[in-house]
This record gives C-alpha cells, sequence and structure tokens, in this order.
C-alpha cells in the first residue's frame, strides 16, 4: 500500500554571507523544522552553506513554460534598454 | 549502468505515440539537438518522460541498494579513519538517492510510487548490488571499480538533456571522486601489505571484475532502448563505448597496485590503443538482473525490513505536524 505522501519542500541555500539563498533541490518532511534538518544532512554535507530556506513548494506559483514567448518577448524586443544601443563618441572616453 | 535494466525488453511499447503531433515532436528533437535543455514543465513526449522515470528512479534504487553491501563493513571497519570515511560514503549514497527520487519527482511520479515499486519487486537497480561484500579488501574494490565504473557512467549524464537530473547528477558527481579514491587506497594498502593482505585485496578483484564489467549493461548489438537514448541525449555514450573507457582507464591502476586482472584473454591492442577483454559471461548478467544473484533475495528484504521498521516513525512525524498545523490555525 502506498503510505500518504511526505510533504515536499524547496530548499535554498546561502553559500556565504554576501551571497542570496540559491534553490538547490527539494527535500520530504513532515513539517518545517525536519525539512531544515533533512536539508541540512542533504545539501550540506560539505560546507556549501550557512542558512537554508525550506519552502512547502505547494506554495510556489510559477509561470507556464507555454507562455514564456507571450511573458519574456516584450524583454528581449527592446534593444534601447540597453547601454551598447546608444552612440557615445570615442573621444568622449568611458562612460 | 545503475539504470541498466533498461536495456531489457520491458513488454511495453516504447515507440511513437501516435496521439503526439508530429510537428511537436520535431520541435522537441529540435530543442535536443541545440543542445537545449529540457525542463519539468516543458513539453515532452510521453516516451521521453516514461524512460526518464525508470531510468532516474533504477539510478536512485541503485544507489538506496548500495548502501547494503558497504553498511554491512560500517562496523567491522579495521580503524577509526576508515569507518569515518565508510560511514560518510554511505551517507552519500543515501544522499544520491534523494536527490534523484526528487530528480524523477519533477516527472509526475511520487517518491512514495517509486518505493513501493522497489518493495514489490517491479523495479530494477543495478546488478553489482547483489553480489556479496565478503572481506574487508570488496569495500576497497567497490569504491575503487563500483564507483569508478559509476563516475564514468555519471558525467556523461551530467549533461543530459532533462535539466533536473543533469543537476542531481552534477551534484553526485562531485561527491563521488572521494569514493573511489578511498577505495583505491583501501587496495592500495592492502596490496602493499602482508601476503595474506594482498591475497584478499586480489580475490576481491577476481570476485567483482567481471560483475564490474556488466554494469555498463548488455553489448550494443542487444541493448533495446540505446538509440533512441542516444537521440534523446539522456544517453550520450553506447554501453560498449563507456565500459571500453572503463578497462582503459582500470587496467594500468590494477597493474600500479601489482594485481591482475581475471582476464586470462585481456591484452593491449596496439592498433586502437585499447586493452581488449576477453568474453563477458551475458548469461550470469540476465540471470542476476531477472533476481537469481548471490544476494537479490537478501538486498530487498533488507530494503523491505527497514522500510516496514521505519513506518511508524514517518506517521509520527506526519502526526506530529498536523497536531501542530491544528494547534496554529
Amino acid at each position: 500500500m502506498t503510505e500518504s505522501p511526505m510533504r515536499l519542500w524547496e530548499v535554498f541555500i546561502r553559500a556565504r554571507n554576501g551571497l542570496a539563498h540559491q534553490h538547490v533541490g527539494s527535500i520530504h518532511a513532515a513539517d518545517a523544522e525536519m525539512a531544515v534538518q533533512a536539508a541540512r544532512d542533504t545539501y550540506t554535507r560539505r560546507g556549501e552553506g550557512l542558512s537554508i530556506w525550506v519552502v512547502p513548494s505547494a506554495a510556489i506559483a510559477a509561470s507556464d513554460p507555454a507562455d514564456q514567448s507571450m511573458l519574456f518577448e516584450p524583454g528581449t524586443t527592446k534593444p534601447y534598454r540597453h547601454p551598447t544601443f546608444y552612440i557615445v563618441p570615442e573621444e568622449v572616453g568611458h562612460m | 549502468m545503475y539504470s541498466q535494466g533498461l536495456d531489457q525488453r520491458d513488454g511495453r511499447h516504447d515507440g511513437a505515440n501516435t496521439a503526439e503531433p508530429a510537428e511537436a515532436l520535431a520541435r522537441f528533437q529540435a530543442r535536443i539537438d541545440a543542445e537545449e535543455k529540457i525542463e519539468a514543465n516543458d513539453w515532452m513526449p510521453d516516451a521521453y518522460r516514461r524512460t526518464l522515470i525508470r531510468q532516474i528512479s533504477q539510478h536512485a534504487h541503485s544507489e538506496i541498494v548500495g548502501m547494503g553491501p558497504e553498511g554491512n563493513w560500517i562496523t567491522r571497519a579495521p580503524s577509526l579513519r576508515r569507518k569515518a570515511a565508510l560511514l560518510a560514503k554511505v551517507q552519500d549514497e543515501c544522499g544520491h538517492g534523494v536527490y534523484l527520487y526528487a530528480a524523477a519527482e519533477t516527472l509526475g511520479v511520487s517518491r512514495e510510487e517509486l518505493v513501493d515499486a522497489l518493495l514489490e519487486g517491479r523495479a530494477k537497480y543495478s546488478s553489482i548490488f547483489n553480489y556479496p561484500t565478503l572481506t574487508w579488501a570488496d569495500i576497497g574494490a567497490v569504491g575503487w571499480l563500483v564507483d569508478g565504473a559509476a563516475i564514468m557512467n555519471q558525467i556523461p549524464l551530467c549533461r543530459c538533456s532533462y535539466g533536473p537530473y543533469a543537476r542531481a547528477m552534477i551534484r553526485v558527481c562531485k561527491e563521488e571522486s572521494f569514493h573511489q579514491r578511498q577505495g583505491f587506497e583501501i587496495m592500495l594498502t592492502l596490496s602493499r601489505g602482508t601476503a595474506a593482505q594482498q591475497a584478499m585485496a586480489q580475490d576481491a578483484l577476481d570476485r567483482l571484475w567481471w560483475p564490474v564489467l556488466m554494469m555498463f549493461g548488455p553489448p550494443d548489438t542487444d541493448s533495446q532502448h540505446s538509440d533512441q537514448s542516444m537521440r534523446w541525449k539522456i544517453k550520450r555514450f553506447t554501453n560498449d563505448g563507456l565500459r571500453q573507457k572503463f578497462i582503459d582507464a582500470t587496467v594500468p591502476q590494477a597493474q600500479y597496485l601489482g594485481l591482475t586482472i581475471p582476464d586470462p584473454a585481456l591484452r593491449f591492442d596496439d592498433a586502437s590503443g585499447h586493452w581488449i577483454s576477453g568474453p563477458i559471461d551475458w548469461a550470469e548478467f540476465r540471470r542476476v538482473l531477472a533476481g537469481g544473484g548471490p544476494c537479490n533475495r537478501e538486498r530487498l528484504e533488507t530494503r523491505r525490513r527497514a522500510h516496514a521498521e521505519g513506518a511508524w516513525v514517518r506517521a509520527a512525524a506526519q502526526a506530529h505536524a498536523a497536531r501542530h498545523e491544528a494547534k496554529a490555525a
């Protein structure tokens, strides 16, 4: 018989102060406290981090890959948002 | 390899699904050909998903069952240094199983279903773990050869087309190198030791050499799923190609140890620059994979017992979480 599934958590680790927490993978645990402990054992056995966040996977809202072109096309068709779009004469120097 | 059961017929049809539009399949193949990674929520052919679920879960099962033969020696390791290293290695294998189950779950199966399939004998794991670890030298040989073969197979998997699997493999590979080196160090110590220790090292190599070569799966001529997996870039090298790389890398290491590879036909081919191995007993491979190896029954029974004896812990953790949530609400 299949047991009722353990809740799934996404694990984020800060490798060292000054860096953002980064997604490293997921873990199963009944509650947040055990999720932090399991994440410690699974993802930081060799000094990979100083801080752990766990987030219930079910709490993550994600964009749909099918909407990719609609969502992100506006970000790729506006070259004037980049500094290289503008002409600055060489004699002006670094700007 | 750890998913060598893939190469066996499973009675399922893995060919094109007629419900899938040809243009979607072509677009998918074009993404693969362009070395784009496929991510969990992307469209993918049914057969791609099924192949990956089987391959990743077989790989995960292998990591978990693989803890057995080595765990067997933790309490009998000859020194504290060896014991600490072995304990850390076995803990890594467990972690690798966890990464891999999580990668499989991104494809829409639950870890519970996958574990049930293993415990009910419906899922495969690597044939190598059905051999016993009879002496301490076997722990050296397992690290050196089994982990060495695993690394050979897993490094190309870091470039697998499926993103979550590739990322899990990168983590695994980072950790695996210590496993092979600690095994080689054990073999080195034994082979530089007393005559009895040298004999123990040779005996371990004699028993494990051929089963390790079988880890790479059946020869390319018999491999059922190889071509499609190569086209989908789930697999980057053929079974025979990886096996040859392993033999070429390992023979000089055995020579350094002063040990003899138990293959009277083994010879170096000047023209190709490869070590050519004698014939592999594929009947033994099929027998072990089908459940007839020396330890198949014991390995599964151990997993079943561990799972059953842990049931109250999982139930208690869930009950504790539910009660605290109810209180907080």
